[in-house]
């Protein structure tokens, strides 16, 4: 026990938790916590040599958040952003829907107008705890400075355990600045909420059997793989039953692209092979997806003949949006996969699946897609191109657009926790960010966030602490001057009928990255692509790329909304 | 916490016809009483989605059939004629009502029993005059002797 205000608590328990990084901006009521960190200002501001916990100043509390997404995502420790109150905490709350949606461990930490003030609609003051209730799994906020070091330790336990979410936890001023002999707690218990039990090994035998005697078997595996870090055993269980892997778009990364039985993504963008092969499918084991719309296509049409087993973390995601899953298991990915391992070992030694293997690996032949730099610059082969650039441990973030979706189809994942996009809530302007908060993450790796105009312009600011902060990206930017998929949907949909969705002149991107310090650069050919990237990637400071494409460019294939797998537009 | 189960319900659309919260067995822990209309499918989905709170402790579907669901009401009548009198004592005593307060021009009743029995003596309130209804909401306890609309419980801490 040590007598410590509130503000000096909140910086132990980040200390004890081993956080090295918090993204945010002060203001009045978090001020007290701005006061402990001017103790860290000495150090050096780079990412590489740092010690104790380094402040990276945001722009926008919005992007601190992403940036704390990123960091989170490259990690899978638990990320930390930090707002004042009233709008510093409302500034936030997209970015907290965008990692609760997505499954991201992110702690908030907003500070609060004084405890006795709080009601009366005082200054900057917002019920973040009320406003943030269905984007976060729980939010504290701690009355009495006693309660503060318990409260901000459960914080990080919620966020990470089980299925991971944002934490809020919203510290009133004063007790901030109270003191008292405080001290952290080594462990917190929820009673009604503890780790998972381990998978129940009958339902796994049974599982085991079934993918056993099916003739074809197909995995998909979802961004519950990623959270658990279960690639290896994804691998292994993929390998030892000779089962082709399909994943969601969440799940994008989690077995290896190149690998011979990857089947890429599926869904509403999802490559037309896969979609077309899914239906021929007779066992589909889902592990650690949600089967959201997106990914499925209608429900209801959604592989008819094919038995469904369905593995989750979360028991309130099975028979959610799917309801016919034949078998279910709620556990966490990696046990679930070991165990079964284990059990299918002994059936398949020997066992060959040729008929199946050999149609996978006709129509994995048949749609390889090459690179063609012949003609004008175009978002699909600028994407293939930089899969060539760029070494497989970079890291690659979108925004949300036709680029986003062209990335699923043709950005081929090679190493896990290196593809980060807004899945769930798709958030235009998060990839920029969440790249600065990767790269704070993964220092000695390359990061490049794939952006449309429309996007990079809702978070450019970070910009600024991009290079107020020393923490180099590659922004490449495809420019095609439109709000991308929304000019698509009305092409399709709604008979060419356009409606706000051309963003004219657009700001000169490379003078916009140079008025901010950055390095900026246009391209006009494939040549000069290359050349950008490859100077980019070794560049001690932000490069922004603008790649000007043609308006036309559609996202093709693509699952109409309310359309079965198999009926996909292709062009 | 009680904002967050009923916050969820909201977002997910379902209907809370009324909510009950009260101290249980266990100091710390109250049990709070839902009743809503909904297909069973869509109810016992939601059913997981509340167990994953981290307030609730456990959560109990519960029908009609196989629990003992009573609520509170107090209905305040505005009679007319004083000649009706004697016939609204006599509907209170038919349906063991009380008489809690009383003024020249008002009765109020306290009535208890299964939601049905309330809602057919508020009806029967409306054609001598009804001016105000308060009621509870059901509260349900599992019976251990066993033979559309379902109640669910939660216990939270």
């Amino acid at each position: 026990m040590n007598k410590m205000s509130g503000a000096q608590a909140v910086v132990e328990v980040l200390q004890k938790e081993g956080v090295d990084v918090v993204f945010g901006i002060p203001g009045g009521a978090n001020m007290p916590i701005y006061d402990v960190f001017h103790d860290y200002q000495h150090l050096e501001i780079t990412p590489r040599e740092f010690k104790g916990i380094r402040h990276v100043l945001a722009r926008h509390e919005q992007s601190a958040a992403h940036m704390a997404d990123g960091y989170a995502r490259a990690s899978g420790k638990v990320g930390v952003c930090l707002a004042t109150s009233g709008p510093g905490a409302t500034n936030l709350l997209t970015g907290l829907a965008t990692a609760y949606m997505d499954s991201s461990p992110i702690v908030a930490i907003t500070a609060q107008i004084p405890s006795y003030l709080v009601g009366s609609d005082g200054f900057q003051e917002a019920d973040i705890v009320g406003m943030s209730t269905s984007v976060t799994k729980y939010a504290f906020q701690p009355l009495r400075v006693k309660d503060l070091p318990y409260m901000l330790k459960s914080a990080f336990y919620l966020a990470k355990t089980r299925r991971p979410q944002p934490v809020l936890v919203d510290i009133p001023k004063d007790v901030l600045q109270a003191e008292a002999d405080l001290e952290v707690p080594d462990r917190v218990d929820f009673p009604n909420y503890r780790p998972l039990p381990d998978p129940d090994s009958t339902t796994v035998k049974t599982i085991a059997r079934t993918v056993l005697a099916a003739e074809r078997p197909i995995i998909l595996a979802g961004g519950g793989v990623r959270m658990a870090d279960a690639y290896r055993e994804l691998q292994a269980f993929a390998e030892l039953l000779v089962a082709p892997v399909v994943t969601s778009f969440m799940g994008k990364g989690v077995f290896p692209e190149n690998h011979p039985l990857s089947l890429g993504c599926m869904g509403m963008h999802g490559s037309e092979r896969t979609n077309r092969l899914l239906p021929e499918c007779d066992v589909l084991l889902v592990i650690g997806s949600r089967l959201s719309d997106r990914t499925t296509g209608k429900i209801e049409k959604f592989c008819p003949n094919t038995k469904v087993i369905h593995i989750d973390v979360d028991k309130a995601e099975i028979g959610k949006n799917y309801k016919l899953a034949v078998l279910s298991l709620v556990a966490d990915a990696k046990k679930a996969l070991e165990m079964l391992i284990r059990e299918v070992e002994m059936g398949m030694l020997g066992r060959q699946r040729e008929a199946w293997t050999k149609k996978i690996h006709d129509v994995m032949a048949v749609a390889k897609s090459e690179l063609d730099t012949s003609s004008h610059l175009s978002g699909v082969e600028t994407v293939k191109m930089l899969r060539r650039l760029l070494p497989p441990k970079a890291i690659v973030t979108t925004e949300v657009g036709q680029h986003q979706m062209w990335c699923e189809q043709h950005f081929q994942v090679i190493k896990p926790r290196t593809f980060f996009s807004s899945g769930g809530l798709g958030t235009m302007g998060f990839g920029f960010p969440a790249a600065l908060g990767a790269k704070m993450a993964k220092p000695e790796v390359p990061v490049v966030d794939i952006a449309g105009d429309g996007s990079f312009q809702m978070t450019e600011n970070s910009l600024a602490t991009s290079v107020e902060e020393g923490i180099p990206v590659t922004v490449i930017v495809l420019n095609n001057k439109m709000l991308g998929m929304v000019a698509q949907w009305q092409r399709f949909f709604y008979k060419g009928r356009y409606s706000s969705v051309y963003l004219g002149r657009n700001p000169d991107f490379v003078k916009l990255a140079e008025a901010y310090g950055a390095a900026g650069v246009r391209v006009s050919t494939f040549p000069e692509l290359e050349s950008a990237v490859t100077k980019a990637l070794d560049s001690p400071v932000t490069t922004v790329i603008d790649v000007p494409i043609s308006p036309e460019e559609n996202v093709l294939p693509m699952l109409p909304p309310g359309a079965g797998i198999k009926e996909m537009i292709v062009g | 916490m009680l904002f967050r189960i009923a916050n969820l319900l909201r977002r997910k659309s379902f209907n809370i016809e009324s909510i009950a919260v009260g101290p249980t067995e266990t100091p710390g822990l109250s049990r709070m009483t839902f009743t809503m209309l909904s297909e069973y499918e869509r109810f016992n989905q939601v059913l997981k989605n509340i167990d994953g709170l981290i307030d609730v402790r456990k959560v109990e579907p519960l029908e009609k059939r196989d629990a003992a669901v009573r609520e509170l009401a107090l209905v305040k009548l505005s009679p007319g004629e004083p000649a009706t009198r004697p016939e609204i004592m006599h509907y209170i005593e038919t349906f063991r009502g009380n008489i809690v307060d009383v003024s020249p021009s008002t009765l109020t009743v306290e009535l208890s029993g299964d939601p049905e029995k309330i809602d057919a003596f508020v009806k029967l309130a409306r054609s001598f005059g009804l001016s105000e209804v308060a009621r509870t909401g059901a509260v349900a306890l599992s019976r251990e002797m066993s033979s559309g609309e379902s109640s669910s419980q939660t216990l939270t801490r």
